[in-house]
């Protein structure tokens, strides 16, 4: 058992047994997550840089915890104060970096292509932790892995990602990876936030969130950019949360409990409600702790397999 | 070519026989916990528990172990081994911890296991049981029980076969001839 690629992109093009054996071996990290000593030695010796080139808290430190968990030696660096803003080019940090002998760069950018842009100037593994508009791979992940841990498999659920799909590299690779596990996927939001021809990726588009609950078994309630209100996608956030807010008043009109994913951090009450997002059908932890599971997995097999 | 070595009557006798030497030198089975390593040291462990429950009439934690992280040879591998879990519900600190195995070969496994059982705690006391020890120890490490001795080559290999995943209980001496080597 082997990844195709020694790096993770994205999920476009990438196999359902690939994405099978990260999600296989992301359950036995969850066992290891449940241990008193969080710690095994497979990356040990392993040097990995985390190039953030754009703000992430949660994320960077989701993979800062995989990566020391499993006895990597680890090196931060985020834009703000570096080099970068010295006006080093991505291609001469990456180089210099490379330099100091460094075996996988896990890298976050605003500009969608540059994980793919770094592939062809380093020798090390390339995980891509958030490309512009373009792919989130370890997120759809972590949803893919939390779906099945609830419902046994993948195969046969029905999954609607509601809110910006137009802006969103969560909502991208969980379509790509969604449709490769043969998930029924649906978008939700708002004509300004749906990319034209997204039916193309095989999906279904819904304008109205009261049409597709009673069709589905999870919603993933991507977080509202509220920079974007400036620039007129929608007039209000208070006109944004009356029809497109998941609250627990139209979610209750399904035949049965739907579940309710989010991968952070919430706007509560905008996106979506307080009372959904701490009730028993929640399951926005799970995502968190799966998360590092799911990091955990990506590094292991791709550290591991050269 | 391959030659039985040990036939399903031979395995049970050796487990039982292994099952009372454990009683003997534990006074008991009070603090013993069994553990074995995936797979066959596994379907060995909880035979080991079912025959200590007949001898002394008591239960005894039976833990599985995956050693899959703790490996030496993890990189440069052509293909990675798939990964499992470990389950070990319970808590070791203090116990006497008898590690079960199916072959003991370079010792290889054993120190990969050592290493992953202290990061789960501090047991009292670890004690190796083996089904089968056929030499050629690369790590100083030698097994407290022993069914069977089986003097080898390096080219041959020892397969043990258990009901609970092959077609019968036996353990096979196979020969790999050179050219088979080459392919």
């Amino acid at each position: 058992m082997k990844l195709q690629s020694r790096h993770l992109l994205g999920l476009e093009g990438v196999r359902k047994e690939d994405i099978t054996l990260i999600l296989d071996t992301a359950i036995s990290f969850k066992e290891v997550l449940e241990r008193p000593i969080k710690k095994v030695p497979p990356l040990q010796g392993k040097t990995i840089v985390n190039l953030f080139f754009e703000s992430s808290t949660r994320t960077r430190i989701s993979f800062e915890l995989a990566e020391r968990r499993l006895s990597a030696d680890v090196v931060n660096f985020t834009a703000v104060g570096s080099s970068v803003s010295k006006g080093e080019t991505l291609k001469d940090t990456a180089r210099n970096i490379e330099a100091m002998k460094i075996d996988m760069v896990v890298i976050r950018h605003a500009s969608s292509g540059a994980p793919h842009f770094l592939t062809r100037v380093v020798e090390a593994n390339v995980i891509n932790a958030g490309d512009g508009a373009h792919e989130h791979p370890t997120q759809a992940l972590l949803d893919m892995m939390t779906l099945r841990e609830k419902y046994g498999k993948l195969e046969g659920l029905r999954v609607c990602i509601v809110g910006d799909i137009l802006h969103s590299r969560v909502a991208r690779s969980n379509i790509y990876g969604l449709k490769t596990m043969g998930v029924d996927v649906s978008v939700c939001g708002p004509a300004t936030m749906i990319p034209r021809n997204i039916e193309a990726l095989g999906v279904r588009v819904y304008y109205r969130l009261e049409d597709v609950i009673p069709q589905v078994d999870a919603l993933n309630v991507l977080r509202i950019q509220l920079e974007r209100q400036k620039s007129g996608l929608f007039p209000s956030l208070r006109e944004y949360h009356r029809f497109f807010g998941v609250t627990k008043e139209k979610v209750d009109r399904a035949p049965k409990p739907i579940t309710i994913m989010h991968p952070g951090p919430i706007n509560r009450d905008v996106e979506l409600s307080a009372d959904l997002a701490d009730g028993p059908h929640s399951v926005i932890l799970e995502q968190v702790t799966n998360g590092e599971a799911v990091r955990m997995a990506v590094l292991y097999l791709l550290g591991t397999s050269n | 070519m391959k030659t039985k070595v040990l036939d399903a009557d031979g395995l049970r006798r050796t487990v039982n026989r292994l099952s009372h030497e454990l009683v003997e030198k534990n006074k008991g089975v009070q603090d013993v916990v069994l553990v074995g390593i995936r797979t066959r040291g596994e379907y060995l462990a909880h035979r080991v528990a079912k025959k200590l429950e007949e001898i002394e009439n008591m239960k005894v934690q039976v833990g599985v172990l995956d050693i899959t992280l703790y490996r030496d040879d993890l990189r440069g591998r052509l293909d990675q081994p798939q990964l499992k879990s470990s389950e070990i519900l319970f808590d070791i600190r203090g116990k006497v911890i008898v590690l079960i195995d199916d072959v003991l070969f370079t010792g290889r496994t054993i120190r990969s296991a050592l290493n992953a059982l202290m990061d789960l705690g501090r047991p009292a006391m670890i004690q190796l049981l083996v089904l089968v020890d056929r030499g050629h120890r690369e790590l100083p490490i030698k097994a407290d029980f022993v069914g069977k001795n089986v003097p080898t080559a390096h080219g041959q290999e020892v397969k043990v076969e258990m009901i609970e995943a092959d077609e019968e209980d036996a353990v096979y001496l196979i020969e790999n001839d050179e050219k088979e080597k080459l392919l």
